[in-house]
């Protein structure tokens, strides 16, 4: 369905591995410059910019920032404007986990996972939206999860995070869809990443329907189409071998 | 001041005469929701020559003359 995205400038957070890394490259190999925004892994952000260049020839830049906080988000965005030009299409990805039983949850792992996950989409949003505003078009995709769907033992912090990005996700699609600016959600389910690496023998992936878990390529397929689907907003994709039916 | 200006543009984006926008016009019964006014304020940028967020709701011409005044004073 997306042929191309010659000329589209993607903002992609938590781009330096995972899913965000497979986003990035998708978009690169469809022609997207890439603003690849990272919390800390400075060399990995810039091997994935390096790739987007030597094997798709497209314009890539790492910026370090964490989207828990306001201010800097603001100022990384201003400084990829300004490095090109504009943006067409942001991917809020970044995303971290701090499971434990609600029970034994520390006020600052609830804290900590909101800040990243769910504020971060909001830093992120609030300040794009200016700029999509006056391009009036505009392609923001939120990376959920199924457990935001369904719940997940352990995950309460991580889970409620993921099920705020949903209503996020539907309320600005509504707001902003009048202005050629649509807003649609992927929730993924166990896809393999780091986040996933201690999931290997978990009893839940054999409750996948497809008996296997996903890659992030599978993710980044789904983010292309949204990117393309110009009659889609408003939208939760889950990607997630049917678990979450 | 920046009325003219603003009763300019609206005139031009809701095809209303802009005799007929007055200081204390609501933007609502202009047809202009709130989500219309940041955009406005952006078409006004250039001729205000500079970048100006809107993020206080203004309820009429006036009150969106004064914002500006009080972001460029």
């Amino acid at each position: 369905m997306v042929i191309s995205m010659k000329g589209k400038v993607a903002i992609i957070t938590g781009a330096s591995r995972g899913i965000g890394e497979a986003v990035a490259y998708k978009f690169a190999s469809l022609g997207a410059d890439i603003a690849v925004i990272y919390a800390g892994n400075t060399a990995a952000a810039e091997k994935v910019c390096e790739k987007c260049k030597t094997e798709y020839g497209v314009t890539a830049r790492p910026y370090q920032c964490n989207v828990a906080e306001f201010e800097p988000v603001k100022d990384t965005v201003e400084q990829i404007k300004q490095d090109f030009g504009t943006f067409h299409i942001l991917v809020n990805n970044a995303g971290i986990t701090r499971d434990k039983l609600i029970a034994m949850m520390k006020e600052d792992d609830f804290d900590a996972v909101l800040d990243t996950n769910l504020k971060g989409a909001f830093h992120m949003i609030r300040h794009c939206t200016g700029t999509f505003l006056r391009n009036r078009e505009g392609c923001i995709i939120n990376i959920s999860s199924v457990s935001g769907l369904i719940g997940n033992p352990g995950q309460s912090n991580y889970a409620a995070s993921k099920a705020g990005l949903v209503g996020l996700t539907k309320s600005v699609a509504k707001e902003l869809a009048s202005k050629g600016i649509r807003c649609n959600a992927i929730a993924p389910g166990f896809i393999k990443t780091d986040m996933t690496d201690d999931l290997a023998d978990n009893p839940l992936l054999q409750m996948i329907p497809l008996g296997k878990m996903g890659e992030p390529e599978d993710v980044a397929e789904a983010a292309a189409y949204l990117a393309g689907a110009k009659y889609v907003t408003g939208e939760v994709l889950r990607i997630d071998g049917g678990i979450a039916m | 001041m920046y009325f003219d200006k603003i009763a300019k543009i609206i005139a031009e984006r809701t095809g209303c005469d802009v005799s007929s926008v007055k200081p204390e016009s609501k933007f609502v019964d202009l047809g202009i929701d709130s989500l219309d006014t940041v955009e406005l304020l952006m078409s006004l940028e250039d001729e205000i020559g500079m970048e100006i967020e809107l993020d206080q709701k203004v309820e009429t011409v006036d009150d969106l003359d004064k914002f500006i005044q009080s972001k460029t004073a």
